[in-house]
């Protein structure tokens, strides 16, 4: 048992040392960063800000890194976030129950992500291209959903899921912390993860083994819409409306960076999903931090700019040949046996 | 007739037909003015778009497209409010900057062996950031020399009009097209998008020419900032955002295949005016609103996909066949 939580701790040394630099870097520039306290049973501060503001990148990004696992990319989620959305404010605002709203958009969601496994796994389309047509048409479709207005709503339930908090979290943590953890398990505890990997290194060579590849293929894909069907809800329940033109915008790149910050290859085969929960808190510590430490945010995208590039050099093939004599020896086969086990 | 005329043939049918129809329904569509406003209209997106079609020809992608347009218009108004240097002056020099932008990316994707997808990515933040850096509002470009870029037009019977920066298009289209067809580096770009293991076994210079498609991506988004700037008369960090989707757009619905190696510059032309003329459509109309030009778009890219593939399939067995 310590020997696993060891292997997962080695493997997100890298993601943890730098969200630890980053948090000590703003709480240097930023006294009374790390202060928590506890107001009408719910914790306040900029740490709990940071988790709360992440969440939509977050669930986007648990989808994207099993997508990205089978050698894919979703491009569509963010327009998929605006589609959920607004099918969630009209469902809500024509009388609908909460349970019901949350059914139809979760089921809208995934409906849009099996359409891009189905362009992927049975056309055999570039998985790029494929959500780009989603990409493109899923704005017009959100705003036809909402007549190109803003559309908001009232209803308590709705809004509690963006604003309200339970066991003194906010809901939007606890919403993807439960929801990270059981996709998690799901694809650890079952050789479901070990599938995926096989496709992601060679769906061919899966395919001819027997592995279901489209079948796996499409689950990745609405395990991905299921996931900014659940982003959408929470960013449209946290401005009590849905926004056609702005939810989501551009938040498929932010996911796809969490998913690389992550340490998962955009060349598919090995993934983490926590790594990329750390990536995507780590993406968001700096949005806070630059934010709360003065510094222009005009700065921003230099920033995020700087740290993929350096993340990418370090993780390119070219740069780690070059550097191997630097690399220590390691004792890997070892480890990954007793992950074995 | 050929296969690879294939795609290229359904655009232009698409778009003569679907031109068709809306003259039809509204007769006035076929008046040079519209046809001068679709070109006026569409021009920093087709210059845009000629660089995205070397790119993906090549088997890329340059997501970076929309962020260097937005980073132009914002140099160029920085540098005419602050400065007395000439516009010309200016021109030159965001051009070469833009283009070693383009350049950097092609190297970094060359010789760091990084997937172009993400390496522009890093691009489009650090594009649109330096744009925010310079500036974040919105600056308006009063430069008299503007004014007389704007005046320049040749004038078409029956009042339309053919201004410098849709003329420009044509050109820049003109080019591409000769470049891409008549001069070794275009046949070096389709090599390479056949493969680049094959490329380089057939004596492509890989490394220079992945610099040089990527460089001249950089380029034309520059010049097509320079158009973006001329057409709005200012420059705001926040302006052209998303137009390397709607560049990449016009390139499939023109008929060049996405995994690269076949297509033609001139298809992306024709998917630019198929992409204004649903504008123009739904201007015309006036009851139908905006978000059906994204619909349709989206559902034309689909049916365009659908029909490559459908090509290739048809190929392969052909091929088996013989």
């Amino acid at each position: 048992m310590t020997s696993i939580v060891r292997t997962y701790l080695a493997r997100l040394l890298p993601q943890l040392i730098a969200l630890a630099a980053i948090l000590i870097a703003i709480s240097m520039t930023f006294p009374g960063f790390l202060n928590l306290e506890i107001q009408n049973g719910r914790l306040y501060g900029s740490l709990i800000d940071i988790l709360n503001r992440g969440a939509p990148v977050v669930l986007l990004a648990i989808g994207m890194t099993v997508v990205i696992a089978t050698k894919g990319i979703d491009l569509s989620v963010g327009a998929v976030m605006a589609i959920c959305g607004a099918v969630a404010a009209s469902f809500i605002t024509s009388g609908h129950s909460l349970f019901e709203t949350l059914l139809i958009t979760v089921a809208v969601g995934i409906l849009c992500g099996m359409w891009n496994g189905l362009l992927v796994a049975v056309l055999d389309i570039q998985p790029i291209i494929a959500t780009l047509v989603l990409m493109v048409a899923g704005r017009g479709i959100a705003q036809l959903v909402t007549e190109g207005a803003i559309l908001t709503f009232n209803d308590p339930g709705l809004i509690f899921i963006g604003s309200g908090s339970f066991v003194g979290l906010p809901m939007p943590v606890v919403v993807w912390l439960v929801f990270g953890v059981l996709v998690a398990l799901l694809v650890r505890q079952s050789a479901l993860g070990m599938l995926i990997e096989a496709i992601g290194v060679n769906r061919q060579a899966s395919t001819l083994s027997g592995v279901l590849t489209p079948v796996l293929l499409i689950a990745a894909y609405m395990l991905s819409g299921l996931c900014a069907a659940i982003a959408g809800i929470i960013a449209a329940a946290d401005i009590r409306g849905a926004d056609a033109n702005n939810a989501g915008l551009w938040l498929e790149l932010d996911a796809i960076l969490a998913v690389v910050v992550g340490g998962t290859s955009l060349l598919g085969g090995r993934f983490s999903i926590a790594a990329s929960v750390l990536g995507a808190i780590i993406i968001q510590a700096i949005n806070t931090g630059i934010l709360l430490s003065g510094f222009p945010p005009e700065f921003n995208l230099i920033i995020k700019a700087a740290i993929i590039v350096f993340i990418l050099v370090l993780q390119s093939p070219r740069f780690r040949t070059a550097f191997a004599f630097l690399a220590i020896p390691r004792r890997a086969p070892k480890t990954t046996e007793q992950e074995a086990k | 007739m050929k296969q690879k005329y294939l795609p290229l043939t359904a655009t232009i049918l698409i778009f003569v037909l679907s031109y068709a129809l809306c003259a039809a329904q509204y007769p006035n569509i076929l008046s040079t003015r519209v046809i001068g406003n679709l070109l006026t209209d569409n021009a920093f997106l087709g210059i845009a778009a000629v660089g995205m079609t070397f790119v993906i020809l090549s088997g890329g992608i340059d997501l970076s497209v929309g962020s260097v347009i937005a980073f132009t218009g914002v140099f160029l108004a920085v540098v005419l409010e602050h400065t007395s240097m000439h516009p010309l002056v200016a021109f030159a020099l965001v051009l070469a900057i833009t283009t070693l932008f383009g350049a950097l990316m092609g190297m970094i994707i060359h010789y760091l062996e990084m997937p172009a997808f993400i390496v522009t990515l890093a691009g489009m933040f650090l594009a649109r950031g330096m744009a925010f850096v310079l500036s974040i509002d919105s600056i308006p470009i009063k430069h008299p020399f503007y004014a007389t870029l704007k005046g320049l037009y040749y004038k078409l019977p029956g009042g339309g009009r053919i201004t410098l920066i849709g003329g420009l298009m044509l050109l820049v289209f003109a080019a591409g097209i000769l470049i891409a067809h008549r001069t070794r580096f275009g046949t070096n770009v389709y090599a390479l998008g056949g493969g680049t293991a094959t490329a380089k076994l057939m004596g492509v210079p890989v490394a220079s020419t992945t610099v040089k498609i990527y460089a001249l991506s950089g380029l034309l988004a520059g010049l097509s900032g320079i158009v973006f700037s001329l057409y709005t008369s200012a420059g705001y960090s926040l302006a052209a955002v998303g137009v390397e989707l709607d560049a990449i757009t016009a390139v499939v619905i023109g008929g060049t295949l996405l995994t690269g190696g076949s297509g033609f510059v001139a298809g992306t032309l024709v998917g630019i005016f198929i992409q204004g003329l649903i504008q123009t459509y739904i201007t015309f109309d006036g009851s139908l609103s905006s978000w059906w030009t994204k619909i349709l778009i989206g559902a034309l890219l689909f049916a365009f996909i659908l029909l490559q593939k459908g090509i290739i399939h048809l190929s392969r067995d052909a091929r088996q066949r013989a």
